[in-house]
Order: structure tokens, then C-alpha cells, then sequence
């Protein structure tokens, strides 16, 4: 094995950090997340960490439940849009044709709508609940998803070995899953780890511009919305999720950023 | 002495590999060679691939590509020790004193730019030369090479001229700033046979006219003779024998030499062709999806079990779109394919499992026409699968029976494809093809990438197999000594016709057509003096016609 580059270390470290403490959030954090434990905006201090927020909750436990919204969220919609992406993207490149025409004009239709303002009408019509922001995100970041998929796909798919499987006689399925996914996969968990940063930038975005999570509960973008205000009066409670964004953001990226180099600096670019 | 030119003296290069699930370190892969050149004359680098040959030639002009580093020895040009100089100083070294000439012109020419701009940069950049006397000078090379167009073809782009044009391009390059030395680097591979012989041709002339030296690196001992003084054999980084070109040609002393001179002489008794064709194409008419010409006109075949039908021609001939019709992956626009008596679909959805099983493939890149995801095991085990629902220890001795069939190890079954040799790769594709028990095999180039030696072995695999099996194969080469060497009926295509077709012994036989005649005369034949024969010969039939 060759050795963990430092960034990359950093990078995973924080990302194991973050995931560590949206999975086991309530052992973790010290108060609930609604109940008012103290004054409003209360400085930093043994007993509120961090301090408490706009309505005298404690920050530490808020940050630490809004990860948790935060990253299951990303999470959630990262996979819908692997998967239906993918998939998509994988058969437009092995059957081709009109199927693909169709798939292909039809991700350009949507992709030539900023993907934000096409995420606020939609979600301004419907009512906002986990399911429907996964669903929303999950399917707009499915586009991206798509191309890249279809243009590794159509890759591999004029290779012999594909060919091969062709003239052996096997179904779609076979040539889709055991042909073409094996090697498409370092492209895409490179570019896995990328969509769940901008899935957790979304999120936050839609929480701050208050069409995300609903109050009571919050992610970190909505911990932001609460708090902004306090910024003009010098208290720092905003820039606490802002930090945690940023943080994740980037350690995830540094681990996707090591996976592709790893992956790619393999003999043969497959390997 | 004032003659010498070249002096390389226990040249040592090491590289620095990469082995997966290894720490990266370094190797040796040239162990101290040593050899002179002298002015005027041209020594032939010989190997298979591996052997350092690419990579000598290189550090003649104290180059390493790519993570290739020179650790040791000297290497005198004109008197002078390049390897401990500095970078300005082998700037002027490179491009003027030594050049170099690639085996792939057309990845080397700048697209975007005139050939004439590209042939005469050096000269120019140098100061070598003036722009209008580098011209003129380069217009002078075009000619000595055989180029039309001389005093034009510098204004064309290297996509307006055919590959072996831009070969010689590549050569007028190389020889536009007078340089002492050049490096020819597997000049001739890439192209037909039939281009060859030209370019070998214009290349003999030029180094004789110009006085140049010239190492010449080549995988073909046949094509060395032609062109070089002395030839050194390389093997794994190694010097094996060093000689005359007479010498190690017709009396080779290590018997490595012996085996490289004699690879190409397997001779194969043809069969006659049976009454009952396992399969016979007829009258086909195919072309590509979105475009309005035939690529194959009116071609018809005939396949016998247990023999072999070798179709030859050269690039662009149809050769392998007459394979891709036949397995249905391009159906063809008229003609039709009879397996057994019954006629089968031309599209490859049309066919029924067990006629798919009939007809395997074999490709020329072992590579790629293997999942580099998938096991030996997995990759052999498949079709025992897919056809013949074959499970568990079932399927498990038959892959082990089917590896022993290749002369594989049962250990290779959990290995992945980058974990084997080219040969081994290519076994592997043979086994997975055996695996459908099929009637039919189509063996595309399946030689073309390996080593010669390496090559014989399989074509022997082939053929053992075929005798066992009593399987038919179509076995598609440009190359004439593998369908002597395996063929029992042959059939010549040129630009998408048959223009010869029968019998092995009758399609060699003359009298030839004109195309057969240029195939079969261009194909470099292991004795000296043989290229100047064929050239001779030609001149002497143009000037009678």
C-alpha cells in the first residue's frame, strides 16, 4: 500500500469526525435540540461549548443534530442521483439510438435551468418535507451525474471486451453491470465525493433562503438564517455552521481528490 | 580515429516502475551495452519489445523518456561525452548532430502546422541553415525520397498525405540539418507492407546519398537486413550477439539469434477444401450506418472444419469488416450467410444463443477484448455459463481443463488480465473462445501484436487446437509469413473486393494478379540484398510495360 498523503489524512479525518457525529448525535450532544436551555446569545462557556443561539438553545447540540439533517440529506441525495444517473446514463450509452437522443435532449432541457431557481419553484409549490428536498436535489443533480456516466460508458462501450459480450449474446443487464459499471466506478466515486459537497452547499442554500428543513428542526444553513443577525452585533454564532460547511466541503473534497489520483495513476488508467 | 562517430560504453539505464500493491523502486533495464558506430554506416538495433532497443537508441542522444533514467556508462558523439554535458549544450546536440525518426509520423507532426514549417524548424532554430536554403534543401529531400510533389508537398498539412508519406516526411526531417546521426525508431512498422517496401527503400537511399549514420531500431530482423551494415540483437536489456549483417543473418551463433532468424520459415502443408463448407458467405454488400458508400463489394467465402481460411490485404481492405458481417455485428446489405445448410440472420439480434456460441471471436489487442475487472476464471468461466449453464465444480474443471488446453497454469484462474504477459493474455482470449465449443473461430490479427517468437507459439496453439477441436478459423493477417505458416485456403482483398481466392497452393502459384504480385514481392524476405531485387525487378516491369 502506498502511503496516505497528509491532505488526504486531514480530509478524512474530518469527514470520519462529522459523520461520527451525525450518526450517533444524541449520545453525543448535551441538551436536545428545541429545548431553550439559557439566555439569547449567550458567549462561550463550560456549560453552553459554544454558546447558545437567537433563542437561547444550545449551540453545541443544535450544530451537532443539524449535521446531522445536514449530511443525511447530501447523503440521501447524493445516492438518488448516483443511482438514477448513472443507470440512465450507462443504458442511453449502450443502447444509443433514440433512447439516447431522447435521455440526452431532455437532461439538456433541465441543465439550461439554473439549478437553483428551478429548485425554489418546485419547492415553493410543493409542500417541504425531507422526502420531497431529497427527491428535488437528488433528481437536479441527477443531470450531472448523467453526462459524466454517458461519456465513460460510451467509452468503455466501443471497447472489445464489451464487443465480446455483445457476440456472446448477453442481455443489456449483463453488459450494463458486470461490463461496464466495474470500470466506470473510479470516475464516479471521484465525482461521488464532489456532488455531495455541492448536495450539502445546496441544502444549506435552500435552508438559508428559508425553502430547506423547517423550523423547528434545522441543518446548518438554517442555523445560519437564525443567527445572522447577531453578526451585527459582533456574535459569532453564524460563522460556527459556516465553518462547519466550509470544513466538510473541503475535507471531503481533499478525499475525493486522493480516491481519483489513486485510481487513475494505476497502470493501464482502469486498473 | 577520425572515423568514429558513435562510442556508447557500458551504457546503464534504469527505470522507475510502479508494480501495484508495491513501494515504487528502480530497476535496470539496460545492463551496461557497448558498440560503435562509424560514419556512414547503419547498425540495426534488434529485439522484442522489452529488450531496451527504444530506449538505447534514445540515450544516444542523452534522452530518458519518461521516468527512464541513464545511470551509468559514456556515450561519445563526435568525440565528445554527451551524458555529463550540460542542457544548452545538447540542445544543439539534439535536432541537428543526432536526430530522431519515431515510429508513428502522424503522432509526431503538429497537425495544425505545414509540413515544410515542421521539416525545416531545426535547421533554422539551430542556425544551421538559413529559412530559404533549409527550404531548398528540404525540397531536395522530398525528391530524394520519393515524395511527389516535391516543391509542394511542404506546403500540405500532414493529414493531406497518406501515412507513408508522412513517414518519409518524418525522414526529410531527420535529414534536413545534415546531422551526423539518426535515430530510426521502428520507422516502417506501422505501415502496410506494400508502403514499406518504398519507404524502406527511400530511407536506404537517402542514408547512402546523404553519408549519414544511422542506427535503425526495429522489432523485424527481416526489414534490419535490408537497410543495416551490422545488426546487434538485444534481449532484456542485454547485448546477445553483435555481428555483420551477413553474419548474424546466415550464421548466427547464440541460439536466441538462430530463433529469431528462423521464426518466420513454419511452413504448413494446405488441405483441400471438403465438399460441405461449415459455413459459406455469399455474394456480401456491406456498409457502415451513416454513410453511402460500400466498404465490401460482392465478397464471398467458403469455411471448412478443421481448416483455415486466412484472409490477407492490407489496411482498409475489408478484411475485418468481412468479419463483422459474418458474426452479424454489421449486417450486411445484400448477400447472405449460410451456417450448416441454413441461412443465418444477418443481424446479430436475429441469431439464436446457440448460433452466437457457433462463431467466436479472437481479437488483435488481448488487452481490451478482456474486462480488466474480471478474474482469468471469470472471463474463461463465462461462456461455460452463458451456454451450457454450467455451475460449481462443474464449471470449475472445465476451466482448469480449459487453461491446461493454453498450456496455462490452473493457478493463473484468480489472476486479472494486467497480471499476464501479451502472450498470456492472448491464451486466454483462445481459451475463452474454446469455452462455447464453438465451429467457428475468427482470429483477427490475433499475432500482430506480439513478439515473433512469442507469435509462433500461439499460432502453434492455434493449430494444435484446430487439429483437436476440428474447428474452422478465419484468420485475418496483413501479414504473409503467418498465412504460410498456418493457412490451407487464402483468400486477397483489396479495397473491399476478393481479388484472389482458393487454395493455398494456387493463390500462391503464379501467375498473380497485379495486386497479389506487389503483396506477396513487398513482403521483406530474411537474406541480403533482397529489397534492392524487388526494386530492381519492379523498375524493370514498369519499364517493359
Amino acid at each position: 500500500m502506498t502511503r496516505i498523503p497528509p491532505a488526504a489524512l486531514f480530509g478524512l479525518f474530518f469527514t470520519g469526525l462529522y459523520f461520527f457525529m451525525a450518526i450517533f448525535a444524541p449520545w453525543i450532544a448535551p441538551y436536545s435540540m428545541t429545548e431553550v436551555v439559557g439566555g439569547v446569545w449567550e458567549p462561550w462557556s463550560s456549560e453552553h461549548l459554544i454558546g447558545t443561539d437567537n433563542i437561547g438553545r444550545d449551540l453545541l447540540s443544535r450544530m451537532i443534530y443539524g449535521g446531522r439533517t445536514t449530511i443525511f440529506i447530501a447523503t440521501m441525495a447524493t445516492i438518488l442521483s448516483f443511482v438514477t444517473g448513472s443507470i440512465l446514463g450507462f443504458t442511453a450509452a449502450v443502447i444509443g439510438g433514440w433512447v439516447d437522443q431522447v435521455l440526452s435532449r431532455f437532461v439538456d432541457l433541465i441543465m439550461s435551468i439554473p439549478t437553483l431557481i428551478f429548485a425554489l419553484v418546485v419547492l415553493s409549490v410543493m409542500p417541504v418535507t425531507l422526502p420531497i428536498l431529497i427527491v428535488v436535489m437528488g433528481l437536479l443533480d441527477a443531470t450531472r451525474v448523467y453526462r459524466l456516466a454517458r461519456a465513460v460508458a460510451v467509452d468503455i462501450n466501443v471497447m472489445d471486451f464489451v464487443e465480446a459480450a455483445k457476440l456472446r449474446g448477453e442481455g443489456r443487464l449483463w453488459i450494463i453491470f458486470r461490463e461496464i459499471l466495474p470500470n466506470a466506478l473510479s470516475p464516479l466515486v471521484a465525482e461521488m465525493g464532489l456532488r455531495f459537497i455541492f448536495a450539502v452547499l445546496f441544502v444549506s442554500t435552500l435552508s438559508f433562503l428559508g425553502l430547506g428543513v423547517q423550523p423547528p428542526n434545522a441543518d446548518w444553513g438554517g442555523i445560519v438564517k437564525e443567527n445572522k443577525d447577531g453578526i451585527v452585533y459582533g456574535i459569532p454564532a453564524a460563522l460556527v455552521p459556516a465553518v462547519a460547511i466550509a470544513t466538510l466541503a473541503i475535507s471531503v473534497n481533499l478525499v475525493a481528490d486522493w480516491i481519483l489520483n489513486r485510481t487513475t495513476s494505476l497502470k493501464g488508467g482502469r486498473g | 580515429m577520425s572515423d568514429q562517430l558513435l562510442k556508447v560504453r557500458d551504457l546503464k539505464i534504469g527505470a522507475r516502475v510502479y508494480p501495484p500493491g508495491e513501494k515504487p523502486h528502480d530497476i535496470e533495464i539496460v545492463h551496461g551495452v557497448s558498440f560503435d558506430l562509424e560514419k556512414g554506416k547503419v547498425l540495426g538495433l534488434i529485439g522484442e519489445s522489452g529488450a531496451g532497443k527504444s530506449t538505447i537508441g534514445l540515450a544516444t542522444m542523452a534522452y530518458g523518456r519518461g521516468g527512464v533514467e541513464i545511470t551509468g556508462g559514456e556515450v561519445w558523439v563526435n568525440g565528445r561525452e554527451i551524458l555529463h554535458t550540460s542542457l544548452r549544450d545538447l540542445r544543439k546536440l539534439r535536432g541537428t548532430e543526432v536526430t530522431y525518426v519515431s515510429q508513428s509520423a502522424a503522432a509526431s507532426f503538429n497537425p495544425a502546422k505545414k509540413i515544410m514549417e515542421q521539416v525545416i524548424e531545426a535547421s533554422v532554430h539551430a542556425g544551421k541553415f538559413s529559412k530559404k536554403d533549409a527550404e531548398a534543401r528540404a525540397v531536395e529531400l522530398f525528391a530524394k525520397l520519393g515524395l511527389p510533389d516535391p516543391e509542394s508537398i511542404g506546403n500540405r498539412y500532414p493529414h493531406q498525405v497518406s501515412g507513408g508519406q508522412l513517414q518519409r516526411c518524418m525522414t526529410a526531417l531527420a535529414l534536413c540539418p545534415e546531422p551526423d546521426l539518426v535515430v530510426f525508431d521502428e520507422p516502417t512498422t506501422a505501415l502496410d507492407v506494400t508502403t514499406q517496401i518504398d519507404v524502406l527503400m527511400a530511407i536506404k537511399d537517402a542514408i547512402r546519398d546523404t553519408g549519414v549514420a544511422a542506427l535503425y531500431i526495429t522489432h523485424d530482423l527481416a526489414v534490419v537486413a535490408q537497410v543495416s551494415d551490422e545488426i546487434m540483437v538485444l534481449r532484456m536489456g542485454d547485448m546477445v550477439e553483435h555481428g555483420t549483417t551477413d553474419q548474424i543473418i546466415n550464421a548466427p551463433v547464440e541460439d536466441y539469434t538462430r530463433d529469431l532468424v528462423s521464426v518466420r520459415s513454419r511452413q504448413h502443408e494446405g488441405k483441400p477444401p471438403t465438399d460441405n463448407p461449415v459455413m459459406t458467405i455469399e455474394h456480401i454488400t456491406a456498409r457502415y450506418k451513416g454513410t453511402n458508400f460500400d466498404v465490401l463489394h460482392d465478397v464471398s467465402m467458403e469455411l471448412h472444419a478443421g481448416q483455415t481460411l486466412a484472409v490477407v490485404g492490407e489496411s482498409g481492405s475489408g478484411k475485418s469488416t468481412t468479419a463483422r458481417v459474418m458474426t452479424g455485428l454489421l449486417p450486411a446489405r445484400e448477400g447472405q450467410i449460410v451456417f450448416e445448410g441454413r441461412t443465418l440472420s444477418a443481424d446479430l439480434a436475429g441469431r439464436s444463443r446457440d448460433d452466437l456460441r457457433e462463431i467466436q471471436m479472437i481479437y488483435q489487442m488481448a488487452d481490451v477484448a478482456m474486462n480488466p475487472r474480471q478474474t482469468v476464471g471469470t472471463i474463461i468461466g463465462r461462456p461455460l455459463e452463458f451456454y451450457f449453464g454450467m455451475r460449481g465444480a462443474e464449471k470449475r474443471k472445465r476451466i482448469e481443463e480449459l487453461l491446461n488446453d493454453i498450456e496455462m497454469g490452473v493457478e493463473f484462474k484468480d489472476r486479472y488480465p494486467a497480471e499476464l504477459s501479451g502472450g498470456q493474455k492472448q491464451r486466454v482470449c483462445i481459451a475463452r473462445a474454446l469455452a462455447a465449443k464453438p465451429k467457428i473461430i475468427i482470429c483477427d490479427e490475433v499475432t500482430s501484436a506480439l513478439d515473433p517468437l512469442v507469435a509462433e507459439d500461439i499460432l502453434r496453439l492455434l493449430h494444435n487446437l484446430q487439429k483437436r477441436e476440428n474447428v474452422a478459423y478465419l484468420f485475418i493477417t496483413h501479414d504473409l509469413a503467418t498465412v504460410r505458416a498456418i493457412a490451407d485456403s487464402i483468400a486477397v482483398m483489396y479495397q473491399g473486393r476478393v481479388v484472389r481466392y482458393g487454395p493455398k497452393a494456387d493463390v500462391l502459384t503464379p501467375p498473380f494478379d497485379d495486386y497479389t504480385d506487389l503483396l506477396l514481392s513487398s513482403v521483406p524476405e530474411m537474406r541480403l540484398g533482397w529489397l534492392e531485387e524487388v526494386v530492381e525487378h519492379r523498375k524493370m516491369e514498369s519499364a517493359g510495360n
